[in-house]
């Protein structure tokens, strides 16, 4: 396909600007390394990603990896999971880390930051009920601390066994004897994590990208496709 | 009416108490001469103590003497007397005012202690006595460094360096266009013929600019602690007090200089600009090198944990003293060295050694704080003052003017490179909190030029009192109106750690995907690789033995428990532990049943409620025994075990004298090792982990056969309290013996690897980390 795999027009981009709130030089560069990782073709799939030799330090990735294939971070209702994904789709998710634009009003704010909350909540529930249970969170927990050498699990469990009770304290306060704790919703993941300062913690920033970066990223892309 | 009268009664004995302490200190105050007169007198007649030596041949030869049975000598002692009855008279002071509700209230500590001062010095003056003045050396080498060290000890780091950006723009920027601006404009003001200061050059001017330019921490910190706004104001007014200090050291050296030549040159300039640098990295390298001494130090204290805190004090000193010797900013350094110390060193030191830092910093910091304002007051009164209607008042409204001028022009800067913009309400309360204290006064008393020095330490004061005073007062009121966001109170969430973590490596990946296999330079690339370089090199050789390669998680989790510990024990929750055995015998009773959905039916609401109260209370404290148990027991602290052998005791009989139907089993000699030291323990894990089944996931025997019969063992564990606890001292090398024999008896019974398995179910990941060393 090579440099018949025109770049998106214009008018591709100002939808795509509208949906998810990138730039138009945010979303080209992207394209661009969408393209990259996909080897020009049209869908990324899940071995794409392996090509980054970064993420293999990434304790999460695999379940990052997983977050670009959900359907719900598409907002779409389909419950089976996608082999392959397009670039809108793509977008879509990596709009989870955009920065905040300037003249963000406060519920705009709000709403970002409750996507990106939800980002991360559909990321730990992988069974995707709606509720992180104890099992989803411990394996988030081991899955962190599996970057760490030398833990063991019960470490790992306790940890997490702490933190469901913290979320229990908080959002169910006091709980009747006979009630039990089914699992965190989004509701109360919203509440637990209410003071946490999300939107500065989970930005890309694009300022890092300058034209002698993209052309290190034409060049690849050209040489990729010869 | 009981209540008004005890009130009112309260007050006057507030206020009468204040009046007693004024007096008494004018008098000691005053009375080193009169001391020094009455010891003249005294010396002749008798042998004095002192003189005995070379009184006595001539006195034996004279006549004797009787021996004097009761002397005075006050020269002596008089000294550390009078220093020690001025920090008392301070101290009162600080107490009296919180006797005294309702101004303590309204009127910010500082005002309130300057005022003090100012009753003090009137009172010495008008007995035609010469108050202590606020001597520049005592203030910069004595009554600074604390301040500035607890304030960059307890430096929150994470908002100060994600505002860096921001407060090195107002401290440096802002700081130089106060100066030049208010210099400038006093020049044109001086120029004023009806001023009748046409004598003052711009030079001069320029130097009255710098001194009154800079925001004062230690005003800064009195005010801002009161009023508790939110941490991004807090730390960009207080950030930029602290860095502005070398903008202040280096123009103050630099006009003070050229005060004298009269001119001054380009070059001159450019070596000011060049001084900067140097004074301000010079100062925090100075910094980073004693802290890094300290926290290596810190790496060998395990054997002397008493003297852990001052290695911390010392070592923070010395940067500032190293600092003080070549010009360098002393302040940075010693913020830097806070800084970079902090982290090892908490790693290393006992918790005892930090709660002893933390104390004595706030407490050196209270004392130095409260002097300061006093002397402040004393010094005002003292003088010399020579008031010049025009120039003061210039003075201040250029201040106050220059401070809103810069802060909004900046903001306008600064706002374009920061994701969170600055509204204009925290502008306003930037612009309001630029408070000038102590720091202004006491340049301004370095200087030389008599003439022109009594004129400026007068605005100096003038300014000083109107900030503190007005300002100070009027910003509570104002935050209130002006509905400024306040403090959260935030507590150590472990789930927010947790998405702190998650959200980091999301992070880490999205910028790994856009940056591809490319390294863009980028300050989030250079804050990895300090990571990186922190944890593998950094932090192996700071932080003594297995702590040094801890996940930040479990560190953190184990401080969050470490807290929660603390308060638990001190709220004295040790009454809640009665109706542990009657929910013991229920549950015993309930064992033979098979297993149910829900938790047991038949336990009654409260007592399980009881029970989990119960069970969380007694883990927190079994933890912390644990603590004192695993950091001393190989390098013991005598007086902590004994401390928590004592308690460990006590509820020890308590649980011994409930539960002592449990006594009926056999067990076998590998259990004996876990009883020994971990009794309480064992059983509140076996508990934790079993409630905590019920509470999360309402079944019993979810996962494996060995869970459902887990209950079953309770009642062995719960007996085993009644073993005798073996001395802290050999229960490492019971440990060890533990652990081999542990292996071993295995396979023996049934019940042992269940109940291992389940002690190793333990939320205290230090524990375990010395049990696979041992």
């Amino acid at each position: 396909m090579g440099s018949l795999q025109s770049s998106p027009s214009h008018q591709d981009y100002v939808d795509l600007a509208e949906k998810t709130g990138f730039s138009f030089e945010q979303i080209s560069i992207l394209h661009k390394r969408f393209k990259q990782l996909s080897h020009n073709e049209d869908k990324l799939r899940r071995e794409h990603f392996g090509q980054i030799t970064d993420l293999h330090a990434n304790p999460i990735r695999e379940q990052i990896v997983e977050a670009f294939f959900d359907r719900r971070n598409f907002y779409q209702e389909i419950e089976e999971p996608v082999s392959e994904i397009s670039f809108e789709n793509f977008l879509v998710v990596m709009s989870n880390f955009r920065p905040p634009s300037d003249n963000m009003s406060q519920e705009k704010l709000v709403k970002v930051r409750k996507e990106k909350l939800r980002f991360l909540f559909n990321m730990h529930d992988t069974d995707k009920d709606g509720t992180i249970t104890l099992e989803e969170y411990r394996h988030v927990v081991e899955e962190l601390l599996s970057y760490y050498e030398a833990l063991e699990t019960e470490t790992a469990r306790g940890i997490a066994d702490a933190a469901m009770l913290e979320v229990a304290s908080i959002t169910r306060g006091h709980m009747e004897p006979d009630e039990f704790y089914e699992g965190i919703t989004f509701e109360h993941f919203l509440k637990l994590l209410e003071g946490f300062d999300i939107e500065s913690r989970m930005n890309i920033r694009f300022m890092n990208m300058d034209t002698t970066t993209l052309c290190k990223l034409e060049c690849r892309n050209k040489v990729c496709s010869e | 009416m009981a209540g008004l009268g005890s009130e009112c009664s309260r007050r006057l004995a507030g206020c009468v108490s204040l009046l007693l302490l004024v007096f008494v200190a004018v008098i000691v105050s005053a009375s080193p001469d009169a001391a020094t007169g009455a010891n003249e007198t005294l010396r002749h007649p008798s042998g004095h103590s002192l003189d005995d030596s070379h009184d006595h041949p001539r006195n034996s030869s004279e006549h004797r003497k009787a021996f004097p049975v009761l002397a005075f000598n006050y020269e002596h002692v008089s000294k550390p007397f009078v220093i020690s009855l001025w920090i008392l008279l301070a101290l009162l002071m600080k107490l009296g005012f919180h006797i005294i509700p309702r101004v303590s209230h309204i009127v910010p500590e500082s005002c309130l202690l300057i005022f003090v001062g100012l009753l003090v010095g009137g009172v010495i003056k008008a007995m035609d006595q010469t108050p202590p003045v606020l001597d520049t050396k005592l203030f910069f080498l004595y009554l600074l460094p604390p301040i500035i060290l607890d304030a960059g000890y307890f430096l929150p780091i994470r908002p100060f360096t994600e505002n860096m950006g921001t407060i090195l723009v107002f401290a440096v920027v802002g700081t130089l266009w106060n100066a030049f601006f208010i210099g400038g404009m006093m020049f044109a003001v001086c120029q004023i013929e009806a001023a009748r200061v046409g004598h003052v050059d711009l030079l001069s001017c320029l130097l009255f600019g710098s001194i009154i330019s800079a925001v004062d921490p230690v005003a800064v910190l009195a005010v801002f602690e009161e009023i508790h706004i939110n941490e991004l104001l807090h730390i960009l007014v207080f950030g930029e007090s602290l860095l502005n200090d070398a903008v202040t050291v280096v123009l103050y050296h630099l006009f003070e200089e050229f005060a004298h030549e009269g001119t001054v040159t380009v070059g001159d300039a450019l070596l000011g600009v060049v001084s900067f640098f140097v004074v301000s990295v010079g100062g925090v390298m100075v910094g980073v090198i004693y802290g890094v001494l300290g926290a290596f130090t810190s790496r060998f204290t395990s054997h002397s944990r008493v003297i852990e805190p001052l290695f911390v004090f010392l070592y923070s000193y010395m940067a500032y003293l190293s600092a003080e010797v070549f010009h360098l900013s002393g302040i940075m350094s010693l913020i830097a060295c806070g800084v970079i110390m902090r982290p090892y060193v908490e790693a290393n030191i006992s918790h005892k050694s930090y709660t002893t830092i933390k104390y004595f910093l706030k407490m050196w910091s209270s004392v130095s704080e409260t002097l300061i304002f006093i002397f402040l007051g004393v010094s005002t009164v003292e003088g010399p003052h020579n008031w010049n209607w025009i120039f003061v008042i210039f003075t201040l409204i250029l201040c106050l003017l220059s401070r809103v001028l810069g802060v909004v022009g900046l903001t306008f800067i600064i706002n374009k490179f920061r994701i969170i913009k600055l509204t204009k309400k925290d502008q306003f309360i930037v612009a309001y909190g630029g408070l000038r204290g102590a720091i202004a006064f006491s340049l301004g008393f370095l200087l030389t030029d008599t003439e022109k020095k009594d004129m400026f330490l007068t605005a100096i004061i003038t300014v000083i009192f109107f900030t503190v005073f007005v300002q100070g007062m009027t910003i509570r009121p104002l935050v209130e109106l002006l509905a400024v966001k306040k403090k959260k109170e935030s507590k150590a969430s472990i789930n927010e750690e947790i998405h702190t973590q998650v959200s980091r490596f999301c992070l880490l990946f999205s910028h790994s995907f856009i940056d591809g296999n490319t390294q863009i330079l980028s300050l989030y690339r250079i804050n990895q690789w300090l990571n990186r370089f922190n944890r593998t090199y950094v932090k192996k050789w700071l932080i003594a033995g297995d702590r040094s390669s801890e996940p930040q998680l479990i560190s953190f989790y184990n401080k969050m428990e470490m807290k929660e510990a603390m308060m638990l024990v001190e709220s004295g929750s040790a009454a809640k532990l009665p109706s542990l055995a009657s929910a013991a015998s229920l549950q015993n009773a309930q064992q033979r049943a098979p297993p149910k959905q829900r938790a047991i039916p038949s336990i009654s609401k409260t007592r399980e409620q009881e029970i989990r109260k119960i069970l969380r209370a007694n883990l927190q404290k079994t933890r912390q025994r644990l603590r004192s148990y695993s950091r001393h027991d190989l390098f013991s602290d005598p007086f902590e075990d004994s401390m928590s052998e004592i308690r460990f005791r006590k509820q020890r009989v308590q649980m011994e004298r409930r539960v002592g139907s449990y006594t009926d089993f056999n067990y076998q000699d590998g259990k004996r090792f876990f009883v020994s030291f971990l009794p309480l323990f064992l059983i509140q894990m076996l508990y934790f982990s079993d409630v905590l089944k019920i509470i999360l996931t309402g079944s019993f025997n979810s996962e494996s056969p060995r869970d459902g019969a887990a209950l079953e063992t309770l009642p062995d564990t719960v007996s085993l309290l009644s073993e005798s606890p073996q001395r802290p001292g050999q229960s490492s090398r019971l440990r060890k013996r533990g652990d081999a024999e542990q292996s071993a008896n295995a396979p023996d019974s049934q019940e042992e690897p269940q109940k291992l398995s389940r002690c190793f179910s333990d939320p205290g990941p230090k524990e375990e980390e010395e049990e696979g060393e041992g």
